[in-house]
């Protein structure tokens, strides 16, 4: 009883309803109401892909190569080797969707448990930590990108790995400064006092005050892994064919852009309504979550 | 504001340390064996073992690591498996051609930017403003390799207008003075009267311009727009309006100055990012500059060509960063206080 009274007295300073609140203000934005269903839209055919892709994104038609959109039932068109474009970059949104989602939780995790390390502890933990991020900024993100797969040799895993390493500095150094913040507040203290251990103060208490600000991160971050997984792909340093991945698609196809308009453009339309759902979408949080951030 | 400047300076030295370490480590842990990597399967022992003894592969790690820290700071880089060469060489031969898009492609992207910022916040909510930011956001969402083939489709193929790549018509037989080749083209045009060249080479940099100038050109709008806002709504300029100063130089006199200065900074950031970023547009517009030679070398497994273009591009961008800083930091004292 008397521990369920101190639980609640000391509990951090969250509003009530927040979480709530921010829906709110969410569903009138009408920017961060588009990006949301631009990624719903995307989420749901990459769930359904096989439902609602309609041919095998890899079964080749070479009688149907380079068909243009809207003719022979192919919607539209088919690539090269006369596979189905529509059934590929439906296909490709899944890839993209994962490529996304993994590559950030990589650098989430990395940069969750570098940042709160280095904030929490400071001293000499924080210095050796934040001079390693600091060394990492100073290589532009493509770069070190590009450099890391080619070290790991080109495939779609290596890709995310490479992604999610480059961008984890961000997370890191945003962590840290919300636990830099929270760390003397007084409920963190009275958590302290209570003989709360090191670990537990650090992901049950600071942690969650740190969660809107990496939440916008990361919603950001989604858009930009598929933009650089892309651009991987394009550069055969990601996806191997014959993995219907956008960037592949739009490399493998471009030397057909004198006769093919469709092979090289659609796909890249792809790409870009997938990122913009994301950046709209972190735009609109942004202004919700935290407008401290708002440039 | 020296002692500001010297302290920079001296930060600088860890940093750039950093760098070579990081560097050195990413390419000497890598999985395999970079001399069987570099050789290919078929490379017999004798050969191997040649090869990690002529880049010191077969010294203890430590031991290898000093060596290279010496070598770097000599200025050494080593040399390029694929063609011998000196790597520093192999650099600085293609390093104005990476300036030269560079720039232009960071004044393309200010210019356009800067108009487009000011026009949008000075009608605030007006087609001019939604259009700007949908087009900024758009244009942060695109894929840069794709955007540069899509130019090249319509450009190119369709009204062929301008060349899909390359940095001189071929016919011409240019033979470059400075490499910078806008400015060679006016010299020629000076020394002989004969305006082709300098033509030529306007045509061939536009493309990778605007395909590299894009994602900056979104960003430094969405930047001036916001800070543009901001400045509007102090109390100086207000107190200028009330006051009947006409509204073009309350913008431009009063407004502008002090919105540029973040602006500023962005620009000089972007700068430093387009000399790396700019792989795969000197890839697709197959542009002889630093970036398009890193991914060849790659492709290529140069490990020693990789290795050192990756620390020359972050030395660069690191100093680039710095010069930012200080300029921003001579324009806004305020900086130096903190």
């Amino acid at each position: 009883m008397i521990d369920e009274i101190i639980e609640e007295e000391i509990s951090p300073p969250a509003e009530p309803g927040f979480w709530k609140e921010s829906w709110y203000q969410l569903t009138r934005n009408r920017a961060a109401m588009a990006g949301l269903v631009i990624i719903a839209v995307f989420a749901l055919m990459a769930i359904f892909a096989p439902l609602v892709a309609p041919k095998d994104p890899l079964i080749q038609t070479i009688s149907a190569r380079l068909t243009a959109p809207f003719t022979d039932g192919y919607i539209l068109g088919t690539d090269d080797l006369g596979r189905d474009l529509l059934s590929r970059i439906i296909y490709g949104g899944r890839i993209s969707l994962i490529i996304g989602v993994v590559s950030v939780g990589i650098s989430l995790v990395l940069g969750v448990v570098l940042g709160i390390t280095a904030g929490y502890f400071g001293g000499w933990v924080d210095r050796v930590i934040m001079r390693i991020i600091d060394i990492m900024l100073a290589f532009p993100y493509i770069l070190l990108t590009i450099v890391i797969v080619a070290i790991l040799g080109p495939s779609l895993m290596n890709a995310m790995v490479a992604i999610g390493i480059s961008q984890m500095p961000r997370y890191a150094r945003v962590i840290r400064a919300s636990v830099l913040a929270e760390r003397e507040q007084d409920y963190v203290l009275a958590e302290r006092s209570l003989g709360t251990n090191n670990l537990e103060l650090m992901f049950r208490t600071i942690l969650p005050n740190a969660l809107s600000t990496t939440i916008v991160q990361a919603t950001l971050g989604v858009g930009e892994a598929i933009l650089s997984s892309a651009g991987l792909s394009f550069l055969g340093l990601g996806a191997q064919p014959p993995t219907p991945e956008w960037g592949l698609m739009i490399a493998s196809s471009k030397q057909f852009i004198t006769s093919a308009w469709w092979v090289v453009t659609l796909p890249g339309i792809a790409i870009l309504l997938a990122v913009l759902g994301f950046n709209l979408l972190g735009d609109g949080l942004r202004d919700i979550l935290d407008p401290r951030l708002r440039d | 504001m020296l002692k500001f400047i010297l302290k920079r300076l001296v930060l600088l030295i860890p940093t750039l340390l950093g760098v070579i370490t990081l560097v050195f480590f990413m390419i000497a842990l890598a999985p395999g064996d970079p001399a069987r990597v570099m050789l290919g399967e078929r490379a017999n022992a004798e050969q191997l073992a040649q090869l990690r003894s002529e880049l010191g592969l077969d010294q203890p790690l430590s031991k290898q690591y000093l060596l290279y820290i010496g070598r770097v700071l000599r200025g050494d880089l080593g040399k390029s498996i694929v063609t011998q060469q000196k790597i520093t060489d192999e650099l600085s031969a293609r390093l104005p051609a990476t300036i030269e898009l560079a720039i232009t492609a960071t004044i393309f992207a200010s210019i356009l930017g800067i108009v487009l910022g000011v026009a949008a916040a000075r009608r605030r909510n007006s087609w001019v403003d939604y259009s700007t930011m949908t087009g900024s956001l758009v244009g942060v969402s695109m894929p840069v390799f794709w955007l540069a083939l899509v130019l090249i489709m319509i450009f190119s193929v369709g009204l062929d207008l301008l060349p899909t790549g390359g940095r001189m018509d071929v016919r011409l037989y240019f033979k470059p003075i400075t490499n910078y080749y806008l400015i060679d083209g006016i010299i020629m045009w000076f020394r002989e009267g004969n305006s082709d060249y300098f033509v030529s080479a306007l045509k061939h940099i536009i493309l990778p311009t605007v395909a590299l100038g894009t994602i900056p050109l979104a960003i430094i709008a969405r930047t001036t727009r916001s800070n543009m806002l901001d400045v509007l709504n102090q109390d100086y300029v207000k107190t200028a309006r009330a006051a009947g100063v006409p509204e073009g130089k309350v913008v431009f006199r009063y407004a502008l100055r002090n919105a540029l200065l973040p602006v500023i900074t962005v620009i000089g950031i972007q700068f430093g990012m387009l000399l790396s970023g700019a792989i795969l547009t000197e890839t697709i517009f197959a542009w002889p500059g630093i970036g398009k030679w890193i991914y060849h070398s790659i492709g290529a497994r140069d490990f020693p060509a990789v290795q050192g273009g990756i620390l020359f591009i972050s030395f660069f961008f690191v100093v680039i960063n710095l010069v930012v800083d200080l300029l921003y930091s001579v324009i806004n004292p305020r900086i130096r206080l903190k």
